[in-house]
């Protein structure tokens, strides 16, 4: 099948300041694409650039085999898009906006607009001015994923969400999943970002830092052991694979490739093993991982509750 | 932005001054020129009376003693509500009302900023015309009475903005009590009997006016001013402090839960937008149209004066005095209603920079489609206001005289000013297309246009020069001899800077900046 969305090389300056430097990555399609990155790595101005909004200065984007910004008309009813910061016309009211964009896209399906209003919890008669930002974004969500299209660009679109919500959230992606759509979707959150997408895209200062599928980026990046010993920890220093170790008390934690998780294990046995848990790193290890400077990277085991 | 508006106040007013010292240098040809006004009903009722035929001030500055009152009110107007209630949508109110300042902070700063502004602009005003050779006492007597009117209006959109659930809203309250306030004065201004006189009492503009500067130099009458606009900064603090943050005391009704049927084109959702604001604008529009009607027939009972006559045509008519009155007064509401073209065509930049394009152009809407949903609102509103200003003005006339043919000339008259106004909706298109941040630089040119027409004659500026204002191409009907050519030359100016401005928006960058 041929990708949703090519990036190749793709250049944007604002004036003096750098947004995309030579991005390049691939979206294919029926993917749950997580797309990542601190806050002005150029995630928005990717989105602009695949939506015809933005011009780039160098480079290529093909967006569902067309061009974004010639084709933008055409493209546009094959797509459905939630901008990060939720703007509405005041005096319409939320179920107007709604079926306003689901008629310029080209058409909503009539039964899932009604069954998302309730799951969303949304009351489509108050007028758009009175809605909170969380209720904005409902607004445009439901009109996103009435809608009868093929890729779904998303744009931050649970960060004014309440937990229930974004718990609806993911049942919808997950059900867009099963339609066979592709949905690219930028987000902060790392934990929802590992439940819904199947492939991530991490960005930093306009060029992509890692790219590829979910599963083999955590295969790569081996597993975090934690263990208790009954008896005083050998050393481990001399072992190869090994990162991030620290020691105390008679708990052990480090990361380990996947390769020299055997060797580890038999040193550890040795002192004999009272608990062990052993996971696959957190998307958050990973990604702060990138970000490297912040000793979070080595601390990153926020998630250990997890 | 507004130092340029002040300064544009006191040329006005200095300009006016020293054009009309030269105009009229004998103290005869003054008061012939006083009771010229006077006279005429109509003049009054739009201008105002002059005190003094003797002061030179009072009859050099009759029309900006009033009309140029109802400006510094819109100005002071847009101040407040920027400062109020267009921060609070904007949610940066919210962002101060967390910081440790009280309630009424940004209203007392808003009101404070408009006082500060008005007694500046009353200051440089009197300072202009005293410069010019008028007595001091009346040019400071002048500068009050338009800060008075400032200030009262300045309450009054203090007032407006707790009403109002937005500001768009509340600029309009604030507009239309102007509007009444003006429509009030006029009234009792020109009105014969001593009862209905008395109106002009409750209008601020008439107070403005009934200060008198160089007619006499009432005083007393700023105290009024300045009570009103108290009891009215006071009732505006009052409902602040009781409401909450956003909400405005006009309560927020529920809507459809469904789109309506035709709502599913960009120019439908154009519609919504304007639509009511366009509906208070054909009101007005209508209202001021029979108005005129009803006052061009008292134009008529003017003298045979020559001298007066003379004064007539230089005051902005030319032959036929009904005609020349109709003329002037016409082209002023094709002014007026090119004002409310460049407001519609600004919204596409409001529209851009408050991220409600971005949604909008993620569907399947062009930018080009999405623009002339807009621009055909403009033209076609701009075409109602003028159709209806011409049919009322028409309807009266025609029944006054009892001559339909009447209204057959009057008509046409004021659909003869679109072109004029449709440049001016395409040069903000141009501009918002290749230059979109500098898009304020539509009122800029109309101001521009304007203050070129009035006062160009009196300054015996260039043919050339006074023939960059798209207005002056405008035919002067009725009377005048009317050929197609300047009309399709204005019309295929318009065309022109609109498509610049397309080409520019398909071409440039959409977003925030």
């Amino acid at each position: 099948m041929a990708a949703a969305i090519t990036i190749d090389s793709l250049t944007k300056s604002f004036g003096s300041v750098c947004a995309l430097d030579g991005l390049t990555f691939t979206v294919g399609s029926g993917e749950v694409h997580g797309f990542l990155g601190p806050n002005g790595a150029g995630k928005t101005t990717t989105l602009r650039i695949l939506l015809g909004l933005v011009r780039a200065d160098g480079g290529r984007a093909l967006l569902l085999g067309g061009d974004p910004r010639r084709d933008a008309v055409a493209l546009h009813r094959r797509l459905a898009y939630v901008p990060g910061d939720v703007a509405l016309w005041p005096n319409l009211s939320g179920g107007e906006t709604i079926d306003l964009l689901g008629r310029l896209r080209g058409g909503l399906d009539e039964a899932r607009r009604a069954a998302l209003l309730e799951r969303f919890d949304l009351d489509p008669t108050r007028k758009c001015r009175a809605y909170s930002k969380g209720n904005r974004q409902k607004v445009a969500l439901v009109a996103a994923l009435a809608a009868d299209v093929e890729l779904l660009l998303l744009d931050e679109p649970t960060s004014g969400l309440d937990p229930l919500m974004e718990a609806v959230f993911r049942e919808c992606i997950a059900e867009e999943r099963e339609r066979g759509r592709t949905v690219l979707l930028s987000s902060h959150i790392l934990a929802e970002v590992e439940a819904v997408c199947d492939h991530v895209t991490i960005i930093r200062s306009g060029r992509v830092v890692e790219s590829g599928a979910l599963a083999d980026m955590r295969h790569l990046a081996g597993v975090t052991v934690t263990a208790e010993l009954a008896g005083e920890p050998p050393g481990l220093a001399d072992l190869a694979g090994l990162s991030d170790l620290r020691v105390v008390g008679r708990t052990v934690r480090c990361r380990a490739d996947a390769a020299h998780l055997g060797a580890l294990l038999d040193r550890l046995g040795t002192a004999g093993i009272t608990d062990l848990v052993s996971r696959p790193p957190t998307l958050e290890e990973l990604f702060l991982g990138y970000y490297g400077d912040t000793a979070a990277a080595g601390e990153g085991i926020r998630g250990e509750s997890g | 932005m507004l130092a340029a508006w002040m300064a544009v106040f006191v040329f006005v007013a200095a300009y006016s001054a020293k054009a009309t010292v030269d105009l009229y240098p004998t103290l005869a040809s003054r008061i012939a020129a006083a009771d010229a006004i006077n006279g005429s009903q109509a003049l009054v009722a739009v201008y105002g009376r002059v005190y003094d035929p003797t002061s030179l001030g009072s009859v050099a500055l009759i029309k900006l003693g009033g009309l140029g009152a109802v400006f510094v009110a819109m100005l002071n107007v847009v101040l407040v509500v920027r400062h109020t209630r267009a921060d609070e949508e904007s949610g940066r109110a919210e962002l101060t009302g967390g910081a440790p300042c009280g309630r009424l902070a940004p209203l007392a700063a808003a009101f404070a900023a408009a006082v500060l502004v008005d007694l500046v602009l009353a200051l440089l005003t009197a300072a202009g015309l005293a410069a010019t050779g008028l007595p001091p006492a009346g040019s400071v007597a002048f500068g009050l009475a338009w800060a008075g009117v400032g200030i009262a209006f300045a309450a009054v959109a203090a007032l407006a903005a707790q009403l109002a659930t937005s500001a768009r809203a509340a600029t309009a309250l604030a507009a239309a009590a102007l509007a009444v306030v003006y429509v009030l004065r006029a009234v009792g201004d020109a009105a014969g009997s001593a009862r209905l006189s008395r109106l002009t009492w409750l209008s601020p503009v008439g107070w403005a006016q009934q200060f008198r500067p160089y007619a006499g130099d009432r005083w007393w009458v700023l105290a009024v001013s300045l009570g009103f606009a108290a009891l009215i900064a006071a009732a505006a603090a009052a409902l602040a402090v009781r409401r909450d943050l956003g909400a405005g005391l006009l309560s927020e009704r529920p809507g459809p839960a469904r789109g309506g049927h035709g709502l599913r084109t960009p120019l439908a959702l154009a519609w919504r937008l304007h639509r009511g604001a366009l509906l208070g604008w054909a009101a007005g529009f209508a209202a001021v149209g029979m108005l005129l009607g009803g006052l061009a027939g008292n134009v008529g009972s003017l003298f045979n004066n020559p001298s007066v006559r003379e004064l007539i045509t230089r005051l902005g008519g030319e032959k036929g005095l009904v005609d020349a009155f109709l003329a002037t007064e016409l082209a002023f509401a094709g002014i007026v209603a090119s004002a409310y073209g460049i407001q519609v065509v600004t919204r596409l930049r409001a529209e851009e920079t408050g991220l409600r394009a971005e949604p909008l152009l993620a569907t399947a809407v062009g930018r080009v489609r999405w623009a002339l949903s807009h621009i055909v609102i403009a033209l076609a509103g701009t075409t109602l206001l003028m159709a209806l200003a011409g049919g009322g003005a028409g309807l009266v006339r025609g029944l006054q005289t009892g001559d339909a043919g009447e209204a057959g000339r009057v008509f046409p008259a004021a659909l003869v000013q679109l072109p004029a106004a449709w440049v001016m909706a395409a040069i903000v298109l141009a501009v918002f297309g290749l230059a979109p941040r500098f898009v304020a630089a539509g009122w800029a040119a109309l101001a521009a246009f304007v203050v070129l027409g009035e006062l160009g004659p009196l300054m015996k500026l260039d043919r050339r020069v006074m023939d960059l204002s798209p207005f002056a191409h405008v035919p002067r009907l009725p009377g005048a001899p009317v050929s197609a050519a300047p009309l399709l030359a204005l019309t295929a100016v318009a065309v022109l800077l609109g498509a610049a401005g397309l080409a520019g928006l398909r071409r440039r960058d959409i977003g925030g900046a």
